[in-house]
């Protein structure tokens, strides 16, 4: 309970200028370690603001550009190893910088836990160990709130009804474990790994809806793309209704990212408009090409523009390289102009992308680019109501773990490992899905397991 | 009446049953002037119900009872008549060891045991009173108003207080297997304060071994390989018993159905809760009804006797329903019932009224183990026995009680749940109780525990030396493996013979130790030149190296759950007066007063956050000092 290292962000939520998170704990560093790539090498030294990079380990995205510092305890503010990550994009950036330290060991740090483990470790004087039991009462309180609010959701009963799935699979591992000369119907490594699939397939759904919660409450991550003088900047403004970016007929006019924040149907959309990804010598659009690449990589949606009239070019092809089909919309735009590029042909190169014709000129398909922009958000595999969307971090990170433990669970069934070690992940994944609903109590295995099975002497 | 002294002890045991017999054992191996009483000295370690020791969980328990230098594995390595390890389809971990018994001659040696104990003496009499002064237990009453004076009680009296009997319409005063019950303690118990409760427990019809058709049952034969429960005993060689395997039908079913109103379990005759593990017959066809046929083991009691144990058809039926429905069984048409299955009701305490250490909360030195305690079984007894007769022993000669948590024994896990969390039935020991299955195997107990009890005086210096040597054994080959290096060249073609990829590097002979395909036993064949073990550190040295990856990681809980178990919490703790308490926790707390942080954080009714405030509170104490 104490010894779990924590983590949260310290700055006032909100778009502030830079955003702070705060690690506390033993794995601080090493957590660290995993996500922070220093410009220069072994630049982190304790008490040393070092400068780099935060990058996703296993997609290799960069998330932010930072500041951070290691302080080594016992003389820090919580009195044990401390990280401090200073980001400097907006929510988005944070949150996923948050997002990686939560998923590489770190938990959500309850609120007053840092003040609460100052104390606990001697750094405060006594008079504010009452301000600390306050806070803990003040959260109880507000649990209970929150816990009563969401009772009612959709959401904590969604994670009930997959909670009551686990009790099967857990209660048979019980009593195939337990019972083993009892008349009872024997587990096999096919309906396990079955019932393990349906379990996480739920979980992802759920987690699926996690990015909606998310999307709802900041926006939808948007860029555009595409080659100079394709028609991004016209796009920018069509959405926007509003001549904001330079549009003119030379190639390479945009120089920087313009981001602009809009409504789309009611969606809130944060739109980046880039400079083209075409290699170049001059230093400013050099510069905005890096931005670019950066944004389409961060973005939840990646709207790619062809110029129908012209043939596709060497820069064409390398986006189409470079872009994650699953979240691209490709704009085949200026059909007002003779075609040299027909549909079929980008569907061919392009199968997994969602494909619109546009032109810009006459406005003609703005409403399908409106249309998929509405169904990357609602649609999808996924149509759920708006209670059940996981808007809370917390969940999320608790919904992550419990979808790693079931993972590791059926990697184990696959390889027909014993069922004491897959039980640990099952199990793991059942107590984590019950921290979010506020129960962990094992005992109810035990009391199914003689609620449906007829055993003993 | 005028009482006479008889004697004067260190510590007095009430009961010979499984958790009597270790506690006598224990205290007077302790050094302890040890007294045990029974009711019937031809009742020391009965086995009134099942004729056999050890299964999931239970065996385990054996096992570290053996570990501590408790008695029951060694007994039953000397009187089984069929030995098998279950679970072995499954992972290590839950591998457990059962045994038929000659249930007489567990009797026999067992009695024989305790006779030549040093330090310690047996009587037949019936307790009937404490003697408590200023809330401290110094002695005993018997019937036959005697007294005895000692420093310590142990009451371990299993099913017989206030037990009575159930079969059919019939109910009638008895202790099990028609032993006399005991009467007038229960009441006396209650006047020193003690508040006790009904449970109920049941055992199914004993008929002549001729009687039975064979060749319509299954048959059940031992292991060919005898695993002993001792880690005293290297070897055993024994020629072993079938147990024979049949199921019931829906004629069966009909004839208890039609007859459920006559049993005493739906008549309401019957006031204790009993065991849902262990249910009756007409239970489960009641609350199984969809189920076509159940199944039921014939088992022999001994080598000495014809009587055949029917397991999984304990009945509170009358007799004559009961001789109808086992007529019904194929195998058991013609049987001739020799004991007709029954259902006891005795009396017991709630747990929480005990602390870790099995001492009464509001009687000091006052120590309780067994059934008494609500637990069932014989396993479970003996534990808690064992447990009782070394911290009386601590107790009395001024030192540390010794607590087992639930990351070090079973013994840990069945102690904790019941003083913490309580019990509403009899409570039976599985596996799944216990969070670190991984690290609480039979195959380490004597690696968990005998240094434990080494150092407090218990286990010998031969097992202590047997306990070393096979550390030293398990270790030295372990490292000669992660030392020993071999090449593509050497290995690949054992690699292959196996079924297991081959090498591109070379690898220590551990390494492959951890491929599914590779045993330490097939390995031999690029490993020729290795130390002969024994049979211990075999076991032992295999699952260390294979499952070392989840191991450690389980390592890793027991660290972190180690940090709370280790924040001691005094026992003159008043709660009502720490702030931030939620009034639940508050109460919880001062009922049953945690040992540690880690117990009192799996009370029920008590929160995470309360848990907090008690930290903080804690960290407020220390500063003052």
């Amino acid at each position: 309970m104490l010894e779990e290292t924590i983590a949260a962000i310290a700055t006032p939520p909100g778009e502030g200028g830079i955003g702070i998170i705060r690690i506390s704990g033993e794995e601080s560093k090493s957590i660290l370690d995993k996500i922070f790539v220093p410009v220069n090498e072994n630049s982190l030294e304790n008490r040393k603001l070092a400068y780099g990079n935060i990058v996703d380990p296993s997609s290799k995205k960069i998330i932010d550009e930072v500041l951070c510092v290691f302080m080594r305890g016992p003389k820090t503010y919580t009195a044990e190893d401390v990280v401090e990550i200073n980001c400097h994009g907006g929510m988005v950036s944070l949150r996923k910088t948050l997002e990686l330290v939560l998923n590489h060991g770190a938990r959500m740090a309850e609120p007053g836990e840092f003040t609460k483990r100052a104390f606990l470790n001697g750094r405060l004087d006594l008079t504010q160990a009452e301000a600390v039991v306050d806070v803990i009462k003040a959260k109880t309180d507000r649990t209970f709130d929150v816990a009563m609010d969401q009772l009612e959701g959709v959401f904590s009963k969604k994670i009930r009804d997959i909670r009551k799935k686990m009790v099967d699979i857990l209660v048979n591992i019980t009593v195939n474990i337990d019972y083993p000369d009892e008349d009872i119907e024997q587990i096999t490594y096919d309906n396990l790994e079955k019932d393990l699939e349906e379990v996480r397939a739920e979980l992802e759904k759920l987690l699926a809806s996690a990015d909606t919660g998310r999307i709802i409450q900041e926006g939808l991550n948007v860029a555009i793309i595409g080659k100079p003088n394709v028609g991004k900047s016209s796009l920018m403004n069509s959405l926007l209704k509003e001549a904001r970016a330079i549009v003119t007929e030379i190639p390479g006019t945009t120089r920087d990212t313009i981001e602009e924040h809009l409504s789309v149907r009611g969606i809130p959309v944060r739109l980046t408009d880039t400079a083209g990804i075409r290699e170049t010598s001059d230093i400013v659009e050099k510069m905005g090409i890096e931005k670019s690449k950066e944004s389409f990589n961060n973005a939840d949606m990646v709207i790619f523009i062809v110029d129908s009239s012209r043939e596709l070019s060497d820069e064409d092809r390398e986006i189409m390289e470079l872009i994650d089909q699953e979240k691209s919309l490709v704009v085949l735009n200026k059909i007002d102009l003779d075609r040299v590029i027909t549909l079929e042909e980008i569907e061919a190169k392009l199968p997994h992308a969602v494909i619109v014709e546009t032109s810009m000129a006459t406005q003609e398909g703005i409403n399908l680019i409106e249309e998929k922009i509405e169904e990357k958000v609602y649609g999808g595999s996924v149509s759920h109501g708006s209670s059940m969307m996981v808007t809370n971090v917390r969940h999320k990170n608790i919904l992550e773990k419990a979808e790693r433990s079931i993972a590791d669970a059926i990697g184990m069934t696959k390889m027909m490992e014993a069922l004491e070690f897959i039980e640990i992940d099952v199990n793991s994944c059942y107590e984590a899905l019950g921290e979010i609903i506020g129960e962990t109590v094992q005992d109810d295995i035990i009391n199914e397991v003689f609620a449906r099975f007829c055993l003993g002497k | 009446m005028e009482h006479i002294l008889m004697g004067e002890y260190d510590i007095i045991v009430v009961g010979a049953g499984h958790a009597g017999c270790e506690a006598a054992l224990a205290s007077a191996r302790m050094g302890n002037k040890t007294l045990m009483f029974s009711i019937n000295l031809e009742a020391i370690a009965m086995m009134p119900c099942n004729p056999s020791i050890g299964g999931t969980g239970k065996g385990h328990l054996v096992r570290e009872i053996d570990a501590l230098g408790g008695e029951m594995g060694k007994n039953i390595d000397k009187t089984f008549i069929q030995s098998r390890m279950l679970n072995t389809a499954k992972g290590p971990a839950v591998h457990s060891l059962r045994a038929q018994a000659d249930k007489h001659k567990y009797h026999v040696e067992m009695k024989k045991t305790i006779e030549k104990e040093p330090n310690l003496d047996v009587k037949q009499a019936e307790v009937v009173d404490l003697i408590v002064e200023d809330g401290k237990v110094c002695g005993v009453v018997t019937k036959t108003h005697t007294y005895y004076l000692a420093k310590a009680v142990i009451l371990a009296t299993g099913t017989f207080l206030r037990s009575k009997i159930f079969i059919g319409d019939s109910a009638f005063d008895s202790g099990p297997n028609g032993l006399a019950p005991s009467m007038e303690f229960a009441d006396n118990l209650m006047k020193h304060g003690m508040k006790l409760r009904r449970f109920k427990t049941g055992t199914p019809a004993r008929a002549l071994a001729s009687t039975f058709d064979y060749s319509k049952m299954e048959e059940q034969k031992g292991d060919e390989k005898i695993v002993p429960f001792s880690f005293m005993n290297d070897h055993l060689e024994k020629d072993q018993i079938s147990c024979w395997l049949t199921y019931t039908n829906e004629e069966t079913h009909t004839v208890i159905r039609n007859n459920f109103h006559r049993s005493a379990l739906f008549g309401g005759q019957i006031e204790g809760i009993g065991p849902r593990y262990c249910p009756s017959i007409e239970d489960k066809v009641n609350r199984f009804a969809d189920k076509k046929r159940h199944q039921l083991f014939v088992e022999p009691e001994g080598l000495d006797t014809e009587e055949m144990y029917i397991q999984g058809m304990s009945s509170s039926l009358p007799e004559d329903v009961q001789r109808d429905f086992y007529h019904t069984i194929p195998g058991l048409e013609n049987i001739i019932i020799t004991r007709p299955a029954y259902a006891i009701e005795y009396d017991c305490i709630d747990p929480l009224d005990l602390k870790p250490s099995l001492e009464y909360r509001m009687i000091k030195n006052l120590f309780c183990a067994g059934q008494f305690n609500g637990s069932s079984g014989y396993e479970e007894a003996a534990a808690q026995g064992l447990m009782a007769g070394i911290n009386a022993s601590l107790e009395i000669n001024g030192k540390e009680p010794l607590v087992l948590d639930r990351s070090e024994a079973y013994i840990g896990v069945l102690i904790d749940d019941l003083v913490t969390k309580g019990t509403n039935e009899p409570y039976r020991i599985m596996t799944s109780r216990a969070e670190y299955r991984l690290v609480l195997r039979q195959d380490n107990a004597d690696l968990r525990l005998t240094e434990k009890s080494y150092a407090i005086g218990l286990a010998s210096e031969e097992r202590y030396q047997r306990f070393l040597a096979k550390k030293a054994e398990v270790d030295a080959e372990i490292q000669r493996l992660e030392e020993t290096i071999v090449y593509p060249k050497d290995a690949n073609a054992f690699l292959e013979s196996v079924g297991s990829a081959p090498l591109k590097n070379r690898s220590s002979l551990a390494e492959l130790i951890k491929r599914p395909e590779v045993t330490y036993e097939n390995l031999i064949v690029i490993d020729g030149d290795r130390p002969q073990l024994s049979s211990h550190a075999l076991a032992q040295l295999e699952v260390q190296i294979k499952y070392e990856g989840y191991i450690s990681k389980q390592l890793a809980q027991i660290e972190r759950f180690k940090k709370l178990e280790t924040k001691v919490l005094s026992e003159d703790m008043d709660y009502s007066e720490i702030d931030g308490l939620r009034i639940e926790a508050m109460q919880k707390l001062n009922q049953l007063k945690p040992r540690s942080v880690g117990q009192a954080s799996r009370i029920s009714g008590v929160s995470p956050a309360d848990i907090n405030v008690l930290l903080v509170h804690l960290e407020k104490l220390r500063r003052k000092r």
